[in-house]
């Protein structure tokens, strides 16, 4: 209802988290996407993720790029800043971001048109430098602001609305995060809020590169029979490896689960992740063999979700470089400028 | 003998060394180079390369000025020919009565040379063969013993070469001693068999005085380590990576926290240039100071985002060490031809900001004035380098830093600002300078985040289609263009002795050739006033010093009279009275060219009819 003003009032007995943020603490301008579009849930998702957290809103910034999934910034955290940048290049201008300032929380969110195409080299090299990021893919298969081209993550066979088949062949972006040494890489469905939220909250609370590749219907040009990416599909076939619970590092362990099939993964900042294992044969600390799994059950026309993998010691950008722990746009001329008197010396050695 | 009389000077002249590259030749020339600043001589060397690693011809090319001519002069007194692939050539460009030194182990027939030059042989393979066994040896060893021939040759002091091989080879004594026998091999030679010194000779002198030596990308990169930059993004391209290379060595020494061994800086070589940009301006959004280097090709790559960067408001400093376009062009030699795409980068209404140092000086002072100007105008500043002035050695004033500055970091409200209830519109112009206030991100839970987009925005930053707030915020943009002429470097004038109609304007790293040309222009009886142009948009001064003279010579380094163009347009002068002199093959420009083009026409605009017609 995109023409309605978001009403300022709200109940007084709104459940409140750690810091005394309301859910309404969190949330954006009202979203002017298609009703149903599989995007609003992500931005729900990130809402609820970021409550739950108990983050300080206005300690994260948003960067995207251009497209559907990369308007849903707006829509979210509306005391955070935020950077609709250009096509594809939101992982740049977001590894720039993170270089000035690593106290923030970075969250990037893009799509499939500008992630897996124009932005295909951005994409990979943010990875491979280890980004302290969350790097949200809102993937429908579909150009929807120009009206339902294809796009590279469409599978081939696949129809369009307007009845074409898909002749090319799709690009993974989850197994190319694993490839290219994402230290955190999952798959999920905007359907499937249970699986998504606790997925971001662990994604947030890596301190590296995580990847979240969701699967995110298009209402509007891509939720069609003989779409590979529409709801009723994904639902048919969608085989989740496991179920997360996120345990921040303030909250007790007090899981209710049967022995054997649940494991705890301790991540660098102390926070835990209970996964359920649904796939009792999968290891989530296995890049290689997740590449296998994925590839194996991709034949068969499956997709699998979850956590597909996090490495336990991961490391950063800021860690590579060995940056200063204080933000590097906190420094002033006393930390930066090396001043007049070995400016002298350094005439002297040029003589 | 020579049919031409054989070239006698002392302290003026150029010496040219023919070399292959990857042949080790490099270090031995710039010692002689140095060696000549040590005695107290002005010197200018220039490097003539390939864009190749191995094989193909290198020249290095010194000039020796006691006046302190230190432009390109063109023509070559001295050749030292070490390349046969080029030797034809080059003993073609040896001015009349000059000389040549090479190679004669094998002979050549007289018809080879020249009956107008001194030929100077030395069996320098032979000596090379003799004197050592190890073939890389032989090579590097001959560089170092064509040097000592020379120090004979034109009375060079030995003892300051040797002192300093010493400091060259410091840390790895081993080699001093061997480098040392090999000059005096070369020396002892020279003085045994040739006739020395030769009519072009060296004469200590005390006019180098406190000045330094050093390359304009070296010292571009000390800028932006005294402007306080802390973010790089770069990806590599000539004539430009040697900026960031030594951003990188001078931040390992001047950047790293003595106690805890830790960074005070962030490089990121990119995947391309549009990720460094990206990087850039991302960097920049979040209260960094961030600049990327690059050249012409880089500049087109970045052009979408330069445009975010000018219609967001986001800083960038952006170094752009120019080379011969278009496309490829001639990815080593030097221009001045990214000035309009510059600018004007980017689709879409854009006027950007440049800075045009003049030689490594001006490169260390504008390097690190260009990140005040870019947080100051919010906006992307360009640092108009070139091959020229970035890739040589320049004898150039000492750096000098005002320990009391404070870096201007522009119009940013603070959490205390935002707590007292200023009123924070990121596109609000609240004092008629065209320049907003912006907030970095994380400062306040409730107040001052803003949504920084490339979409139109109201003055709230509140997306908007609409046409009123669109041309409220493009006319404030200009307003904030014409803030910005106040506060670019300002041009220089150098008025003529005597009151003149004719000016010329000219720009970077033209500078010393028409501080040069301009005596031979009045020695042919002309007047002219010069301004040196040092910053875009242009200042007031320009438009009244066009009008203070009848006909304004443009000097620029590229074939469209780019310069001329802006000033055409940006202060709205009839282009019949801006006279383009263009020199654009690559080399430098020197002063012979331009007294010669406008020596000439102003011969013509002030011929006075021999005879009357009756």
């Amino acid at each position: 209802m995109t023409y309605l003003a978001k009403p300022k009032f709200h109940h007084p007995g709104l459940p409140k988290n750690e810091l005394g943020y309301t859910h309404r603490d969190y949330e954006g301008t009202v979203s002017t996407l298609c009703a149903g579009c599989g995007h609003d849930s992500i931005t729900g998702a990130i809402i609820q993720a970021c409550f739950e957290l108990a983050i300080e809103p206005h300690r994260v910034a948003k960067i995207s790029g251009i497209g559907c999934s990369s308007k849903t910034p707006t829509y979210f955290l509306g005391n955070s800043h935020g950077f609709n940048s250009v096509h594809g290049r939101m992982p740049s201008v977001l590894t720039g971001a993170n270089l000035a300032n690593r106290d923030l929380i970075y969250l990037g969110v893009s799509g499939d048109g500008d992630s897996a195409s124009i932005g295909l080299g951005q994409f990979a090299h943010c990875l491979r430098r280890g980004v302290n990021m969350t790097y949200i893919v809102e993937n429908n298969g579909v150009y929807g602001l120009t009206k339902g081209q294809f796009s590279a993550t469409a599978d081939r066979g696949s129809k369009s609305k307007r009845g074409v088949t898909n002749t090319d062949n799709s690009i993974d972006m989850v197994a190319m995060a694993l490839q290219l040494g994402a230290t955190f890489v999952a798959r999920s469905f905007s359907g499937d809020k249970e699986q998504l939220v606790p997925i971001i909250k662990a994604a947030i609370a890596h301190q590296g590169a995580a990847f979240i590749d969701v699967i995110s219907p298009c209402v509007a040009f891509n939720n069609h029979l003989g779409s590979t990416k529409s709801f009723d599909f994904v639902r048919e076939h969608n085989e989740a490896v496991n179920r997360l619970d996120f345990i921040s590092t303030r909250m007790p362990i007090g899981l209710q689960q049967e022995p054997g099939t649940v494991e705890i993964v301790e991540q660098h900042d102390g926070s835990k992740l209970a996964l359920r294992k649904l796939a009792a044969d999968y290891d989530v600390h296995d890049r290689s063999a997740a590449l296998g799994f994925l590839q194996h059950h991709a034949a068969k026309g499956q997709i699998v979700t979850g956590l597909l993998f996090v490495e336990k010691e991961a490391q950063d950008l800021h860690a590579h470089l060995a940056t200063v722990e204080q933000p590097l746009n906190a420094l002033g001329e006393k930390e930066l400028c090396p001043g007049s008197a070995v400016l002298d010396k350094i005439n002297a050695g040029l003589r | 003998m020579p049919t031409a009389a054989p070239l006698s000077r002392i302290n003026d002249f150029v010496v040219r060394f023919a070399n292959v590259n990857g042949s080790g030749s490099a270090s031995a020339n710039e010692m002689f180079a140095r060696a000549i600043m040590r005695m107290g001589i002005p010197v200018a060397p220039r490097n003539i390369f390939p864009s190749n690693i191995q094989g193909l011809p290198t020249w290095y090319e010194v000039r020796v000025s006691e006046d302190g001519h230190l432009g390109a002069r063109g023509g070559t007194d001295l050749m030292v020919a070490m390349n046969p692939q080029t030797f034809d050539k080059d003993i073609a460009s040896i001015e009349p009565g000059g000389y040549l030194l090479y190679d004669s182990t094998k002979p050549y027939p007289a018809s080879k040379f020249r009956d107008d030059i001194t030929v100077i042989g030395v069996p320098l393979t032979a000596i090379c063969n003799r004197e050592y066994s190890d073939p890389r040896q032989r090579q590097l060893f001959k560089n170092i013993i064509y040097i000592g021939v020379l120090t004979a040759l034109i009375d060079m002091d030995v003892a300051v070469v040797e002192t300093l091989i010493a400091e060259q080879y410091r840390g790895k004594d081993k080699l001093i001693a061997p480098n040392i026998k090999a000059l005096h091999i070369g020396r002892d030679y020279a003085i045994l068999n040739l006739a020395h010194p030769i009519g072009l000779k060296l004469r200590k002198a005390d006019k180098v005085g406190d000045k330094i030596f050093v390359e304009g990308n070296a010292a571009a990169a000390l800028g932006a380590v005294y402007g306080g930059a802390t973010v790089c993004a770069w990806y590599p391209i000539t004539p430009s990576s040697s900026l960031a290379d030594a951003f990188t060595k001078h931040c390992a020494k001047l950047r790293v926290d003595p106690v805890t061994k830790k960074a005070k800086y962030a490089i990121i070589q990119a995947e391309d240039e549009l990720a460094s940009i990206g990087m850039v301006i991302g960097a920049a959004w979040n209260g960094s100071r961030a600049f990327t280097a690059t050249s012409g090709p880089g500049i087109s790559l970045m052009q979408e985002f330069i445009g975010l960067a000018y219609f967001a408001e986001i800083p960038a400093v952006i170094f752009d060490v120019q080379r011969a376009g278009p496309s490829t062009g001639m990815p080593t030699r030097t221009q001045q031809c990214d000035l309009i795409s510059c600018a004007y980068a980017s689709h879409g209404d854009t006027k950007h900001i440049m800075v045009f140092p003049e030689n490594p000086a001006e490169a260390f002072e504008m390097g690190a004035q260009a990140f005040d100007l870019a947080d100051r105008l919010q906006t992307p500043v360009f640092v108009m380098l070139d091959l020229e002035i970035g890739m040589n050695h320049h004898l150039t004033r000492p750096f000098t830093w005002d320990d009391a500055k404070v870096y201007d970091r522009g119009k940013v409200m603070t959490f205390d600002d935002l707590e007292a209830g200023k009123d924070f519109g990121r596109y609000l112009d609240v004092d008629g300078d065209g320049i907003p206030f912006r907030t970095y991100p994380g400062t306040h839970p409730t107040k001052g985040s803003f949504f920084t987009r490339g979409t139109s925005r109201d003055r709230y930053a509140k997306y908007t289609e609409e046409g009123a707030p669109y041309v409220d915020n493009m006319q404030r943009l200009l307003r904030k263009f014409e803030t910005a002429k106040d506060i670019v470097p300002k041009p220089l004038i150098a008025n003529a002795a005597k009151p003149t109609k004719y000016g010329v304007l000219y720009f970077g790293s033209t500078a010393p050739a028409m501080d040069e040309a301009i005596h031979m222009i009045e020695g042919r009886g002309h007047a002219v006033d010069r301004m040196r142009l040092r910053g875009f948009p242009f200042h007031s001064s320009v438009n009244s010093f066009v009008a203070d003279h009848d006909f304004v010579f443009v000097v620029e380094q590229n074939r469209d009279a780019q310069m001329r163009s802006l000033i055409v347009n940006e202060c709205g002068i009839d282009p019949v009275r801006l006279v383009p002199i263009l020199h654009f093959d690559g080399t430098p420009i020197t002063a012979r060219f331009i007294a010669k083009a406008i020596g000439d026409h102003l011969d013509q605009m002030t011929m006075k009819p021999a005879k009357v017609a009756s």
